[in-house]
């Protein structure tokens, strides 16, 4: 068992709501804290409506795919501080680069999560257009490939010049999400490497979730994950992941010294995948369900809400939620059963950008023998 | 444009080229040549290492988009020297000497061309490039279309491949059947000087990832350059000696081989005619089918090892649809099915010309 999941935080940490939902920064903190000034009042709820709005979205798919209608499930059920406050540190011109489970990032970056509904029933590879969705990248299922397209992107940013101008506006950054899983990869050190080599306006957010699948953190590292940065010459810093506020402030600050030309940074976010890795999985057999307990009394949301209430928030606010999210979620599964599946070109259409005789010629074949057998065969 | 165009596969080369020549980056540029020795003529004469330095040159100058990357072709030029210069004139953000990782080389790649970027990534030697496999095959190969069309991914990587250098151990491979093998990725190969100075700057202005294997043999040959044509498309085969016996397909340094072959069989009374076929994936088979058609004969000859090999993919796509014409099985000559062996044996291991020789009387004989 991973030594730091159930120990007492180490002081580095950086926590500013405590697990009981009370604000009290932690000593490692102090740098952080202006970073909050950012927000307005609406944000604050606005962090809560898309934790809450996403788990009630996490539930419904992992409904979709019981029931048949989804391939796959990957939930982030536990993970949604982490994501939500490192996805409102990011600006319109910033590019993300998501591992596969960081659905509630590119809702806020403004994709409809139906697009990734669409890739888990298996009718795209892909599933959207990063450009027209908020820089919000691909999916990438081969672990941590996505950390060097990241670095080659950021490295495209710095060629640019549209790094360290001052101007908030133009200056871009690029952020890159995995796992403790993904960071023995060998692409996470390359990608490390390079964005050292060529300082890159980059953040590397690690969301440690404690598990790859089934093997605890134990086994992908002996040392704290974010003290990995200092040996590739990367700040590193660790967070209570499961902190909306820390995740927002910690990123902010590394996603601005990023802009201004400072370099990459590392962040370690301590958090914990409540439910299974996906819907194929079954944590009971590698989990004790004291040690799940123990971190839903960490859980982020009810964390946030008490510290809401705490602030006077309204319960109609909360009421409304819950309303939304229910209303989010019966949408999310009509819109997932209308899907319209995908016709045979997209087998062949879309693979080179130029013409390919032998490309032509198999998909010429196929939709001769398909539509040979009639159509009430089809 | 000498590329008949009678298959299925001359539209795609001449859509091709058109494209290449409306993203403006094919006009040949003679001021900018190299070695420009003062004279009026278009053709010049060049070693093939020099000629596709001469052509990564122009591909700069010409489109500030393109970068190159890779381990020490900054200011040493490339282990070959291939990029000699380049850095010393562009600067250190358009030739970057990168950290020693092939799949951080790949990946960060994949991230410029998302930017915006061309990127050329050289591989040093053929054996290295499989660090970056993963990269090629599961990312590189299938972004356009993972992405639905709405990217384009116009990486080279170029690979010194190959044997006949009396090198130690991973660096005479030919390992290009892996890449022909993987949908959404280009490969090709140059024979000559002509075809290396043209075809880099096709396959830097081709919107598809492009495997660029360069005959590391032949990079000190030296060979004639027309500068204002390219003569052929760059996923065209050509016959480059006309025959009527026997037909011998090859390319990369096999060509030079191929050539030997047929200069020799012509003074026993055998002609051979020679197809380069320059393109391994697409392969262009009409001029090779059209050649296949006339002599009946044909013989498949490659350094890789022949087991699933480009060579069986030839042979099996021929005796397809060239199946009446053929008077005897498609051979194949390749190297062996073991690992390319201490250099003081590759000799052996390697096709020659007297084992080409041998399997056109075999074909023959048949």
């Amino acid at each position: 068992m991973a030594a730091s999941i159930d120990s007492p935080r180490p002081a580095p940490t950086v926590q500013l709501l405590t697990a009981d939902g009370r604000f009290q920064p932690s000593d490692s903190a102090g740098e952080y804290l202006p970073y909050l000034d950012r927000l307005s009042e609406d944000d604050y709820l606005r962090f809560y409506r898309d934790m809450f709005v996403m788990r009630s979205f996490d539930v419904e798919a992992a409904n979709l795919q019981r029931q048949g209608q989804l391939a796959l499930w990957v939930p982030s059920h536990g993970q949604e501080a982490a994501q939500v406050g490192s996805a409102y540190a990011t600006r319109p011109q910033d590019h993300v680069f998501p591992s596969y489970r960081e659905h509630v990032v590119g809702m806020i970056r403004g994709l409809d999560l139906n697009n990734i509904l669409r890739m888990l029933r298996g009718v795209t590879l892909g599933g959207w257009d990063p450009a027209t969705n908020g820089n919000f990248h691909l999916y990438s299922l081969v672990l941590a490939s996505q950390a060097l397209h990241a670095t080659g992107y950021a490295m495209g940013i710095q060629f640019d010049g549209t790094v360290g101008t001052g101007d908030p506006e133009k200056d871009e950054a690029v952020i890159v999400y995995f796992g403790d899983g993904a960071s023995s990869q060998g692409d996470v050190s390359e990608a490390l490497v390079f964005a050292a080599s060529y300082q890159t306006p980059q953040v590397f957010f690690l969301q440690n979730n404690q598990y790859a699948i089934s093997v605890p953190v134990v086994r992908q590292s002996r040392t704290p994950l974010y003290l990995r940065g200092s040996g590739f010459g990367i700040p590193g810093t660790q967070i209570d992941g499961n902190d909306v506020l820390a995740s927002f402030a910690v990123t902010s600050k590394w996603m601005d010294d990023a802009r201004a030309g400072h370099g990459p940074a590392l962040i370690e976010a301590l958090t914990y995948r409540i439910g299974a890795h996906t819907t194929a999985d079954d944590p009971t057999k590698y989990r004790l369900d004291e040690e799940t307990a123990s971190w839903i009394a960490r859980d982020p949301i009810s964390r946030y809400r008490t510290y809401l209430e705490g602030k006077g928030v309204d319960q109609s606010f909360f009421a409304s939620v819950d309303e939304e999210a229910a209303d989010f979620a019966e949408d999310a599964r009509k819109r997932a059963l209308a899907i319209v599946p995908p016709t045979l070109e997209t087998i062949f259409d879309n693979l080179y950008a130029e013409p390919h005789a032998l490309i032509a010629e198999q998909k010429a074949w196929a939709e001769s023998y398909e539509s040979s057998f009639g159509e009430g065969q089809a | 444009m000498n590329n008949p165009s009678v298959t299925a596969t001359a539209p795609d080369a001449t859509g091709a080229m058109s494209e290449n020549k409306a993203a403006g980056t094919m006009q040949p540029a003679v001021a900018a040549a190299p070695e420009s020795e003062a004279t009026a003529s278009s053709i010049r004469s060049m070693p093939m290492g020099k000629a596709i330095n001469a052509g990564l040159r122009l591909a700069l100058a010409n489109d500030p988009k393109v970068l190159l990357m890779g381990e020490d072709i900054g200011p040493l030029g490339g282990v070959y020297r291939v990029t000699e210069g380049l850095h010393a004139e562009f600067g250190a953000n358009r030739v970057l000497d990168t950290p020693l990782a092939e799949s951080g080389i790949v990946g960060t790649a994949i991230g410029l061309a998302m930017r915006g970027y061309r990127p050329v990534c050289e591989i040093q030697f053929d054996g290295f490039i499989f660090p970056g496999f993963d990269q090629i095959t599961t990312q590189l190969a299938r972004m356009r279309n993972r992405h639905e069309g709405t990217i384009t991914m116009p990486i080279v990587i170029r690979v010194p491949f190959g044997g006949h250098i009396g090198s130690i151990e991973h660096h005479s491979e030919s390992p290009e059947a892996y890449f022909a093998h993987t949908p959404g990725l280009r490969v090709v190969s140059p024979g000559n000087s002509h075809d290396a100075y043209w075809m880099i700057q096709e396959a830097i202005a081709s919107n598809d990832p492009v495997l660029f294997f360069e005959p590391k043999s032949r990079y000190f040959a030296k060979g004639d350059i027309d500068l204002t044509t390219n003569g052929t498309p760059l996923h065209a085969s050509r016959v480059v000696r006309s025959g009527t016996d026997v037909t011998v397909v090859g390319y990369g340094a096999m060509v030079g081989t191929l050539l030997q072959a047929a200069d020799i069989a012509a003074e026993e009374g055998t002609s051979i005619e020679v197809v380069d076929l320059r393109s391994i994936s697409p392969i262009d088979y009409a001029p090779l089918l059209e050649s296949v058609c006339r002599t009946g004969h044909l013989i498949v000859v490659q350094e890789a090892p022949g087991n699933v090999s480009v060579g069986s993919e030839i042979a099996a796509t021929v005796a397809e649809r060239a199946f009446y014409s053929l008077e005897a099985p498609v051979i194949r000559v390749s190297g062996f099915d073991t690992p390319y062996p201490p250099s003081k044996l590759e000799g052996i291991f390697l096709p020659s010309a007297d084992r080409v020789l041998e399997a056109v009387d075999r074909s023959l004989a048949y």
